[in-house]
Formats: C-alpha cells, sequence, structure tokens
C-alpha cells in the first residue's frame, strides 16, 4: 500500500462570446451636475469584477480617475441592452461598448471645456487627476467637477456618450462548416500533481500549475482571483461535486451541503500562475475574456495526473475514491 | 407560545425587540434589527455565512434561538469598523482581492475576528481550522487565509 504520485497536464483554447443572431451590448455614459461620469448597463456584476473592468476602461477613456466613474447596472428593463454575463463576453463586449461610449462623452468634455476656457477643443488634454489643461499651458485649466457645473448651468450642454459592440451574426459555409463563431480565443493550460493511496481511493491534488494567454491583463489582480477560483473549481468538479452520484439513477443525491461535498480550505493545493499577455485587436485594450474557462484545464489535468500515478484511466466525474478503487482492482484483475 | 421581549447588546448598544419562540438569533439581526451584514444562507448551519460573535465565540447565527439568549452580547460585521475605518481584518480582505461575490465575507470576517481575539498569533493550519466551517464559491480560499494571516500581522504591535 503506497500513496502514488504522478503529473498530468490538460491544456484548453477558450472562445471569447458566442455568435448567437449577432451578440450586441450597449453602454450610455453621462456626467452628473459634480462630474461623475455614470456608466449605465444592463450588464450585472455577481462577483466576476465586471463593474470594476468597466470603471477602468471609462476612467482610461475619458482621462479621468477612477473615482470620478460610477458604474450602474440596475435594472435590465430600462438599461441600455445587453445579451447577458455569459461566454466569458462581459470584459471584451461590454468594456468595449464602454471604450466606446467613453470616448464620446470625451469629446464633448473636450468641446464644453474649449467653450469654458475660449481655447481650441484641439489644444486640450486630460491630466488624470481630474482637470481638463490647454497642452504646453497647464495653468490655463478647468477641474471636471467645475467644468461639468458649467456645462450643465452656463452651456446647456450634457456631457454624454452612446457605446456599442456588436459581434455580427456569421453563418457557417455550408461547403466547408468554416464560420466566425467569436471574437478571439484565449488559451490556457494547467500542470497537476496529484497524490493517490491506493489503499483508500483518495486523491490528493498538491500542485496546479496554470499557465493563461490572455490577450492582456486589464486587473491583473483580478485575473490572479480568476485563475484560483476557477482552480478550485475545477478541482471540486474533478474530485467532489455532483448532484447525481449515480446517474442516470438520482440515488444517494446530495440534500445539502452537508452532503454536496467541495474541497475546503485545507484542500487546496500550491498554485503557480503564469498569465502571458498578447493582446487582442478587437479586444478592449486588447483583453480577451478569462472566465469560465479558469475551470476546464484543471479537470483532465487531474484525471491525468491520476493515471500518471496509477494507472486507472478516469472518464467520469467526479473521480471519487470508489471509482479508483474500482479502477484499481480492475487494473489487478480482481473483478467484482 | 407568546412573543417575549429579548435584550441584546449588539455591537456595544443595547437592543430589545419582540421575537416570536424559536425565531433566529440571524432573523433577530436582520429583521427585527435591520442588521444585514450576517447572511441566510443554508439556515441549517452548513454554510456559516451567517456567523456572528455571541459573548465572543462564533457561532452559526441561523442555529441559535434568540430567546435562549437573552441578555447576551452580540458583535456583527456592522460592529467591526471603527469610527468609519476598516479594521485590519476588513483591510487585509479589501487590499488581499480576498473577496469576490461577497456573500461569504461577513462569516468570514467574524470567523477571522474569533480566531484573532483568541490566538493573536495563528499558524495556517489554525486560520484553515477557523474557517473550515465558512463555505467560500468564488475564491477558492487561498485569498482569505493569506489575508486572515495578513490581518494578524498588521495587528501585531
Amino acid at each position: 500500500m503506497a500513496k502514488l504520485r504522478g503529473r498530468g497536464y490538460a491544456s484548453v483554447n477558450y472562445p471569447t462570446g458566442m455568435n448567437l443572431g449577432g451578440d450586441p451590448s450597449q453602454a450610455l455614459i453621462h456626467a452628473t451636475t459634480t462630474g461623475t461620469f455614470v456608466v449605465s448597463l444592463s450588464s450585472v456584476d455577481l462577483g466576476q469584477g465586471l463593474k470594476t473592468v468597466v470603471a477602468q476602461c471609462a476612467a482610461e477613456t475619458l482621462g479621468l480617475p477612477m473615482e470620478n466613474i460610477l458604474v450602474d447596472t440596475a435594472d435590465t428593463d430600462t438599461g441600455p441592452h445587453c445579451m447577458g454575463t455569459f461566454a466569458s463576453r462581459g470584459t471584451h463586449r461590454v468594456g468595449n461598448a464602454v471604450i466606446m461610449a467613453a470616448a464620446e462623452a470625451r469629446e464633448v468634455m473636450l468641446a464644453v471645456a474649449a467653450e469654458e476656457l475660449e481655447v481650441d477643443a484641439g489644444d486640450l488634454e486630460t491630466d488624470g487627476t481630474g482637470y481638463i489643461q490647454v497642452k504646453g499651458a497647464e495653468e490655463k485649466r478647468v477641474h471636471i467637477t467645475d467644468l461639468a457645473l458649467a456645462a450643465h448651468f452656463t452651456h446647456g450642454r450634457t456631457i454624454s456618450g452612446r457605446g456599442i459592440f456588436l459581434k455580427e451574426k456569421n453563418d457557417p459555409v455550408p461547403e466547408t462548416g468554416e464560420m466566425d463563431p467569436d471574437s478571439c480565443q484565449a488559451h490556457a493550460c494547467t500542470v497537476a500533481v496529484v497524490e493517490v493511496d491506493d489503499e483508500t481511493g483518495v486523491v490528493e491534488v498538491l500542485e496546479m500549475h496554470n499557465a493563461y494567454e490572455i490577450g492582456r491583463a486589464l486587473n491583473p489582480a483580478m485575473v490572479a482571483q480568476q485563475v484560483e477560483g476557477g482552480a478550485w473549481m475545477g478541482m471540486s468538479h474533478a474530485l467532489f461535486e455532483s448532484t447525481e452520484p449515480y446517474y442516470p439513477t438520482r440515488d444517494h443525491g446530495p440534500g445539502d451541503f452537508n452532503e454536496y461535498l467541495m474541497p475546503g480550505p485545507a484542500d487546496i493545493p500550491m498554485y503557480h500562475n503564469a498569465i502571458l499577455e498578447r493582446p487582442a485587436g478587437n479586444g478592449p485594450f486588447g483583453a480577451k475574456g478569462i472566465g469560465e474557462m479558469t475551470a476546464n484545464a484543471p479537470i483532465p489535468a487531474i484525471a491525468n495526473a491520476i493515471f500518471d500515478a496509477c494507472g486507472v484511466r478516469l472518464d467520469t466525474m467526479p473521480f471519487t475514491p470508489e471509482r479508483v478503487l474500482r479502477g484499481l482492482d480492475e487494473l489487478r484483475g480482481n473483478h467484482h | 407560545m407568546a412573543s417575549q421581549v429579548v435584550n441584546l447588546r449588539v455591537n456595544e448598544r443595547s437592543r430589545e425587540f419582540l421575537a416570536a419562540p424559536g425565531t433566529s438569533l440571524l432573523s433577530s439581526l436582520r429583521d427585527a434589527l435591520g442588521l444585514m451584514a450576517a447572511k441566510r444562507g443554508c439556515a441549517q448551519g452548513s454554510c456559516g455565512t451567517c456567523t456572528v460573535l455571541l459573548d465572543g465565540r462564533p457561532v452559526m447565527s441561523c442555529l441559535v434561538a434568540v430567546e435562549t439568549v437573552d441578555g447576551a452580547s452580540v458583535r456583527t460585521l456592522e460592529g467591526v469598523a471603527r469610527d468609519g475605518e476598516l479594521d485590519e481584518v476588513q483591510a487585509a480582505f479589501l487590499e488581499g482581492f480576498a473577496t469576490q461575490c461577497g456573500f461569504c465575507t461577513a462569516g468570514m470576517i467574524m470567523s477571522a475576528e474569533a480566531l484573532l481575539d483568541r490566538n493573536p498569533d495563528p499558524t495556517r493550519e489554525d486560520v484553515v481550522e477557523a474557517i473550515s466551517g465558512n463555505v467560500c464559491r468564488c475564491t477558492g480560499y487561498g485569498p482569505i487565509v493569506d489575508a486572515i494571516l495578513d490581518a494578524a500581522a498588521r495587528r501585531r504591535p
């Protein structure tokens, strides 16, 4: 009886967004009287960080601090249209729409500043801290708070912008099946190191090495969150989670968190993550989607590591002790 | 049985309210006192997102019948920040990217506060043990464990 160590890897190419009948998302931006830019979206943030990334895109494009951006994702009845947060499309679709809206709002902002400062809009720049100033004569400047007040109460202008990103519908070529189903593809590889206890059948993941090529990491800390959270979820699906452990029968299905097994904080492996950035031409500042794909590669990587460790080839998740032991029995010629 | 008056000292304030028999501490906090940080996740003591400190000890507030703790002292996430300033655990969670969807965060932070109150210098294993009753679905736990260790370091003189 021994603990057998093995290593396996798996790779994934993952599409950003999808084709559907055309895949659009819209964004609207307007400045309040005090120079807060409200980004109105119907795209929902349920923890994936969309609001943060969108605020970054808006701030970068407007040339204003993040503090001046307020992202409002309140109401899909009244907000501008979004297809939804799925297919790892949020950063790409919504980011692009927000950049377009912010670029239009920036043009208006500079036009109003030109009126206010009595200069040519082409001579103006933003300093990134909240001022719009004359290039080469920085003392001639106006703060966005004063400018927004002036826009509303003196010039009668709205500082606003509209944005949309549309992935157009694309049909397959009947003869070849060729088509353009997504906007770009992110790539990843996971190497998993596991230990298989050949007496109990328990599999422990010791290390996970994750390499991701994701265009551009708009927020590297949130990318790391997504990679590790996804790796955990992949490990969880690989080793623990099932709503129907004896599928197709529904016997012994878990009814609560006591029975629905997941790895806890004591079960996490050592992670090593590498992020490669090769900006996508059509991505917001080059970003591709890094969403669902993070849970994908860990699962076959763990399956391959189990095979490497003990010779058992499992193709049904989760890779429970029972399945490992049955596989070992079969290898030893002990058929039941 | 009739409802009864319950007195609790919640986040250093005396609070008095009516509770029907069997009402959970969690429901009392959320519904009677309007303290919404503690979440109702599984309502059976399995997920930990309702964790609060009861006389200094972490409890699943969904499992505590409030009439049985009349007169007790309760600390919730709302009572952690001081004068509008985040405490060390909150700051470490924020700066360590230890929260994503946020549903587990209130319970995680209260479990961490309880740990650091009784053990200011925990090992990684101590932290893991302290949050073993708190489920997180987003982070994979690593950033949370790191944040609690970071909070302990920040709190050391």
